[in-house]
């Protein structure tokens, strides 16, 4: 018989007019690496908040049992207790304490309150070498990467004597580098007895470290596969409820004029002014033409797209956009929305969303004038049709327009951005990383948005990180090394090995520069 | 993906009547606290609370605060504070005392230089603000002490009064009866036969009128959004429940009204008020200054990508809390009929915590007018009721104190229940 270590029963939990899960069981193996996978809006983080105690026992149905033991957890401290550590997808540090502060937060070196510095130290060290962060533990956290704050994270986990470490999408945010040393990592631990559950989008990930993987659909567990049985097929198909045979909508190109061109575009840092961030970039898209910018983290794609969109990044920005053959004024947001252009944010929480306001208005406030009379009052009932249409358009899957935005699913609170944006009717559209962090069938729902915009005569530009994606959906890629265009080709010639030679190129001469310069 | 669709938009969400009822809690349980405290002080002062004199002082002694709440709900939502509204209506009082009993200026002509000036004041803290980044807690702070400063200038340590009648009707003048009392029980005559204060009924016709022309307009109002609603398959709560609530609240409006008008009729700074509430209600639920000014609450950088102007909303805001304060300013002075050097002293905390009690977040996004309106009655009538009853000041501002700290925490543990 398999040794068990977690099993959680029937678990139901409903949220006011949602049912988010429904009779979920799971049973975790001791020192296996357990994924668990799902659509956005599945319920995978819901199963991983009721596990930790984060919606107390009474708040749900079902019951759970670690290490043999039944568990009644009142919060999160009842089941740190016993070991069970969850690392969220959003990264719950402070960014200016230092690392070592970070990993004993709440979990303080202390007798009687008084901290033993000395013994942080020690133990931050200790523990970093573990997980192999070679930093300082009093680097500030805001002076490190987001890979390097995902390993402090883990530290902080293995200081609290964990036997089961859940991560949520651990690298959703972290460049490939990153993520293959995060994998390794878990690997590792698994090798010293450790079990870990992993919630990943990323089907390559998923085949890579898991031994057992679960898939759950609309609340609801849907199979649980060993190892040996896995393909990303069938992944793809429970995750779906069918197969998804091609990943990317067929799209017939109409590729007309010329509608947005950006000129000898440069730009420098806020805080560090003598750093320039964009170096001369020209680049043009046309009617109907879906066109991507590829790079590297910090390779300045969403710095460029900020600067162009009203100026919102950086500064001393030099160059000229034309919009339709015409000089367009888009030194601020308001004048760049006027000109026909639109810009859907990466962080769609910090940046995209107003998180307390429903739908409608989250939908309506780029666009405010065009449901309000002159005057400035808003027609009510026509707000609410206009939302209700773009909800139907972009297929948001809620309650109704009156749903709090910070409730819905990351891909749904997505599509209530590129509603926003697409309510404001742009001719060109800037998207940066449209699909981060959103699941295989909202990708496709994004995908097949896109292309109904390239046929509707727009201009797309897309900003991933993924190449797979930039090569199924666009037309013509251009690649962005250090705030430079280092490559510009067709999609039916490129590919990611081309994008990778385009980078290495391009390094290889920004360091010839240096030299040259020193 | 055609295989699945969201649900259909527009499918009739009938609700219950409990549905209803407990949406609506929040909304108006506000509402059922002013009327319960009100009941607790009508019983504890055996009956002097709802006299309709007592009602009017209600009024007027409020009146200033509320005015000053309205601004700074907005200010409060878009995530700001302004500790000035105060130091900057006793400052602009001064300034009406200064210009009419010094230099004898039109009263009309006063008042309207002094809100501007107050507009302009509110303006010069915004500009700090929205332009030059400053905490809108450190800017309003110096502005409390700066306009605390100049009101001692100004008066010079006097106090300066009274004003021209005109200017004192702003606060003590009630709207004149163009159709004439109604007698509906003759006061009985005394020895010398006039009639004897204090029986028989006589209304104020004109405040009748009124009343129920408001109730009239918000039945019309609320049907009519009804309706609109309803074509649209959206949110009808049950026709019962709906009848229920607009019967209680047009009840309780004529039953205010007719209390007004067995005294003397309305106050004039009550029409004053009700246009104000009535417009930034509209302003906050209908126009496209108010949504953005949520939305600016809401996350600010999203709302600076979505095209706002954040820097000018927050500048408008401030502009238009310093009119307010200007507009309180003078309704107090007129009120006392005189500037005083402590005009104003302590008000700003009145207004904030009206706004709170009223169930504005501190984190900005969050807070609605008419909870602003009646947070601030609900401190009146503690301060009016205690007063009648006798407590001490000490003990008054103890029970304000855990008043205010009970309704914040009463509103958030709903809002985590919820």
């Amino acid at each position: 018989m398999d040794d068990i270590i977690l099993e959680m029963r029937n678990i139901t939990k409903t949220f006011p007019g949602v049912k988010a899960l429904e009779n979920v069981s799971l049973q975790v193996r001791r020192g296996d690496i357990h994924a668990i996978c799902g659509e956005n809006g599945a319920g995978k983080s819901t199963l991983m908040k009721v596990l930790s105690g984060v919606y107390p026992i009474g708040s749900y149905s079902g019951d759970i049992h670690f290490e043999g033991k039944e568990c009644r957890f009142t919060g999160i401290h009842d089941s740190e207790k016993l070991g069970i550590v969850i690392i969220h997808q959003e990264l719950a540090l402070v960014p200016m304490l230092s690392i070592a502060e970070n990993m004993f937060l709440g979990n303080e070196q202390a007798t009687a309150g008084i901290i033993d510095w000395n013994k942080v130290r020690r133990r931050a060290a200790e523990l970093l070498r573990k997980v192999g962060l070679r930093e300082d533990p009093d680097t500030l956290i805001t002076n490190i990467g987001t890979g390097k704050q995902q390993l402090v994270e883990i530290a902080k986990a293995l200081a609290k004597d964990v036997k089961l470490l859940i991560l949520d999408e651990p690298t959703a945010s972290l460049s490939e580098k990153d993520s293959q040393a995060l994998l390794d990592l878990l690997l590792e631990f698994k090798a010293q007895g450790m079990t870990s559950i992993m919630i990943s989008h990323k089907l390559n990930e998923i085949k890579r470290v898991a031994d057992r993987i679960t898939v759950i659909r609309d609340g609801q567990t849907i199979e649980t596969m060993d190892k040996a049985d896995v393909t990303e097929d069938r992944i793809v198909t429970s995750m779906v409820g069918r197969a998804l045979e091609n990943r990317y909508p067929p799209r017939d190109p109409r590729i007309g004029e010329t509608i947005f061109e950006v000129k000898n575009w440069s730009v420098y840092h806020p805080l560090h002014p003598e750093r320039q961030v964009i170096r001369n970039v020209d680049l043009h898209v046309k009617k109907g033409e879906v066109v991507g910018i590829a790079g590297l983290m910090g390779a300045g794609r969403t710095e460029f797209a900020m600067s162009v969109f009203g100026r919102s990044w950086g500064v001393n920005i030099t160059g000229e956009v034309f919009l339709h053959g015409k000089k367009a004024d888009t030194s601020t947001v308001n004048k760049a929305v006027e000109a026909g252009l639109a810009y859907a944010t990466e962080d769609r929480k910090v940046y995209g969303l107003n998180l307390i306001d429903h739908i409608k208005h989250n939908v309506t406030i780029a666009n405010l004038p065009a449901v309000s009379s002159k005057a400035g009052v808003i027609d009510d009932m026509g707000e609410l049709k206009v939302a209700n249409e773009y909800r139907r358009k972009t297929n948001i899957r809620s309650s109704s327009v009156y749903q709090i935005a910070g409730n819905l699913s990351g891909g749904n609170q997505q599509k209530v951005v590129l509603s926003k944006w697409l309510f404001a009717n742009p001719d060109v559209l800037i998207l940066d990383e449209p699909t981060r962090g959103i699941d295989v069938g909202a990708k496709y729902e994004i995908y097949t948005i896109i292309g109904k915009l390239a046929a509707e005569g727009k201009g797309v530009l897309v900003i991933s990180s993924e190449m797979p994606e930039l090569l199924g959906i666009c037309d013509r890629i251009y690649v962005l090394n250090e705030g430079r265009i280092v490559g510009e080709m067709p999609a039916a010639e490129a590919s990611q090995e081309k994008i990778m030679r385009a980078i290495m190129r391009g390094q290889a001469r920004e360091e010839q520069l240096e030299r040259a310069a020193s | 993906m055609s295989t699945e669709t969201a649900a259909p938009a527009g499918s009739p969400a009938k609700a219950s009547a409990q549905d209803a009822i407990k949406s609506n809690l929040r909304e108006y349980g506000l509402i059922i606290a002013l009327i319960a405290i009100m009941l607790f002080f009508q019983f504890t002062t055996s009956g002097i609370l709802f006299k309709p004199v007592n009602l009017t002082n209600l009024v007027l002694q409020n009146s200033y605060i509320v005015v000053m709440a309205l601004g700074m709900l907005l200010v409060i939502v878009a995530g700001h504070i302004d500790l000035s509204v105060g130091a900057v209506a006793g400052f602009v009082g001064a300034a009406a005392a200064v210009l009419m009993v010094d230099y004898g200026f039109n009263p009309f002509l006063a008042a309207a230089i002094c809100i501007a000036l107050g507009a302009v004041i509110g303006g010069a803290q915004g500009y700090f603000v929205a332009y030059m980044k400053i905490p809108s807690f450190i800017v309003t702070l110096a502005g409390m002490l700066v306009f605390k400063g100049l009101l001692l200038w100004l008066l010079g340590g006097r106090s300066l009064g009274p004003f021209p009648t005109e200017f004192q009707m702003l606060s003590a003048g009630f709207i004149p009866d163009f159709i004439g009392p109604w007698t509906i029980v003759a006061p009985t005559p005394n020895a010398a036969g006039n009639p004897t204060q204090g029986t028989g009924i006589v209304l104020h016709a004109t405040t009748m009128i009124i009343g129920i022309l408001i109730v009239a307009l918000m039945l019309w109002f609320a049907l009519k959004s009804r309706r609109d609603r309803e074509s649209h398959g959206y949110e009808a709560e049950p026709f019962g429940f709906f009848i229920a609530k607009n019967v209680v609240l047009a009840g309780i409006i004529l039953f205010l009204m007719y209390k007004f008008a067995s005294y003397k009729g309305l106050p004039n700074v009550l029409i004053v008020m009700g246009v104000l509430i009535a417009g930034f209600v509209f302003l906050t639920k209908r126009m496209t200054f108010g949504r953005r000014i949520y939305a600016m609450g809401g996350n600010i950088k999203a709302a600076a990508l979505s095209g706002i102007n954040t820097e000018r909303l927050t500048f408008y805001i401030f502009s238009i809390m310093g009119a307010l304060a200007g507009l309180a300013g003078l309704i107090y002075a007129a009120r006392l009929n005189q500037a005083t050097p402590k005009a104003g002293a302590g008000m700003e905390l009145d207004v904030i915590a009206a706004v709170f009690v009223g169930g504005a977040s501190a984190m900005g996004g969050v807070g609605e007018v008419a909870g602003a309106v009646i947070g601030a009655f609900i401190m009146g009538v503690m301060n009016n009721g205690m007063g009648i009853m006798g407590i001490n000041i000490d003990w008054q501002q103890v029970i304000k104190g855990l008043v205010l700290l009970g309704a914040v925490a009463f509103d958030l543990y709903n809002k985590k229940k919820a």
